[in-house]
């Protein structure tokens, strides 16, 4: 059996929008991936122990709601700190472009915006897991 | 990372890590295992099974917190089907079980089925075992949804809970062979909708027809998952069964079943790889395929005669 690449996709934060997280899921999932859904609104916490428990090897984001420059360094934090060094941490969303820099300071490896393409998430997380 | 010694310490990071070496094939997967058995035997195997959308998720959710009430630790692995075109899956069992995620006593696992047909992944038995190990009371497993032949939970688990409900065909459904027929327990979950007193006398009915060869009648529960009805006493009715397989040696009968089927499959498993892995490099199977193929040998004879060369 080949190694199967794990993809958590979380919805933290308050609004309750998942169509975009929806999608993204099944294009990873027709990518071939196994995608670990975990419903809307969860906490840091949730997220983190989630990964941890599934042992994924990407966590994907999503927010709509305009926290995620509170919430995406959180989730970084708490899933390090369990000593999941290596797993690659990704966002989208309706996140500003000018947003974006601090997010990747703080440990998100990419930010897709809406209107990507979802061959590119798929493309980056192949090259970069 | 001693896998295995920390997994044995308490370190969840070690038995998600351990589930992953098995799921993968990694090579230190064998030397874990190795190192976990001896810890092993001590857990409860629940096993939840039954149609796409029967609540089995929600159930499991319940069950869940019925038995932390009781001051049970407990794992789950959770089953869902990996895609035949792609191989990637969406496993979405979780979602109904967030409030477990942050419970320390519990510990979930989501699994792609991965080709498996029977309702289980190829790897739900190593992981039973790793959380066993890892010193859960109570280990549940959720099948896939699955339709009437998805019968392998019965081999990996000491009692087969089947979910129905009602509204989903009549009663020669019932009587057909199957998942009805693995039943240790039933429950008629949705059981406030209409239909469940048909279902209900139907079940009965079909448990009648081969009571002369039950040696415990499955009892049929109501539940309402999401209103958290009924959850309590089928715990109560899980926790009886279980003093019943003990009193009755059953447990050790099982158990002995699972013990015989596990070491056949890794014989076959071992032993295919084996001969595929030495014939192949060599050439041997190749030339074989093409005897076969010109009619020039049977399949029969050459089988026989690779046996008897394997085995001197």
């Amino acid at each position: 059996m080949e190694k199967r690449i794990r993809v958590l996709v979380a919805k933290p934060g308050l609004d309750g929008h998942d169509r975009g997280a929806k999608v993204v899921a099944r294009a990873l999932r027709d990518a071939g991936f196994e995608v670990i859904y975990t419903g809307l609104r969860q906490t840091p916490e949730q997220i983190a122990e989630a990964a941890l428990q599934e042992d994924v090897n990407v966590v994907a984001m999503s927010i709509l709601s305009g926290a995620h420059p509170q919430l995406f360094p959180v989730v970084v934090n708490l899933i390090r700190e369990k000593g999941m060094k290596d797993v690659l941490i990704i966002g989208g969303g309706v996140i500003p472009d000018g947003d974006i820099p601090a997010l990747k300071e703080a440990g998100i490896a990419e930010v897709f915006t809406p209107g990507t393409p979802t061959g590119d998430i798929v493309k980056f997380i192949n090259e970069n897991v | 990372m001693d896998i295995a010694k920390e997994l044995l310490a308490g370190s969840r990071l070690a038995l998600s890590r351990a589930i992953t070496a098995v799921e993968n094939e990694y090579d230190e997967a064998v030397d874990i295992m190795k190192k976990l058995y001896p810890h092993t035997g001590n857990a409860y195997v629940i096993g939840i099974t039954g149609p796409p959308g029967a609540g089995k998720s929600t159930l499991t959710d319940k069950i869940v917190k019925e038995y932390r009430r009781l001051g049970k630790t407990v794992g789950v692995i959770a089953i869902d089907p990996t895609s035949p075109f792609s191989g990637g899956a969406i496993l979405g069992d979780r979602i109904r079980m967030n409030e477990l995620t942050l419970d320390e006593g519990v510990f979930i696992r989501s699994m792609g089925t991965r080709g498996s047909l029977g309702g289980l992944s190829h790897k739900t038995a190593d992981a039973v075992k790793i959380m066993d190990a890892a010193g859960k009371d109570v280990i549940i497993v959720e099948t896939v949804g699955v339709g009437q032949s998805e019968v392998d939970i019965v081999k990996a688990a000491d009692t087969t809970l089947v979910v129905v409900v009602p509204g989903l065909g009549d009663d020669i459904q019932a009587i057909k062979a199957g998942i009805l027929e693995i039943a240790d327990i039933f429950t008629i979950n949705k059981a406030d909708r209409d239909g469940a007193d048909k279902l209900n006398v139907e079940l009965e009915m079909m448990l009648d027809l081969y009571q002369d060869k039950l040696e415990w009648r499955p009892p049929i529960k109501r539940t309402v998952a999401h209103r958290n009805e009924g959850i309590a006493e089928l715990v109560q009715t899980l926790e009886e069964y279980y003093g019943y397989l003990k009193e009755t040696d059953k447990l050790t009968e099982r158990r002995t079943e699972r013990v015989k089927a596990e070491v056949l499959a890794m014989l076959e498993e071992n032993i295919g790889r084996y001969v595929t892995r030495t014939m192949q490099s060599d050439g041997e199977f190749e030339q074989m395929v093409q005897q076969i193929q010109k009619r020039e040998a049977d399949p029969y004879t050459l089988v026989a005669d690779l046996l008897k060369r394997l085995l001197k």
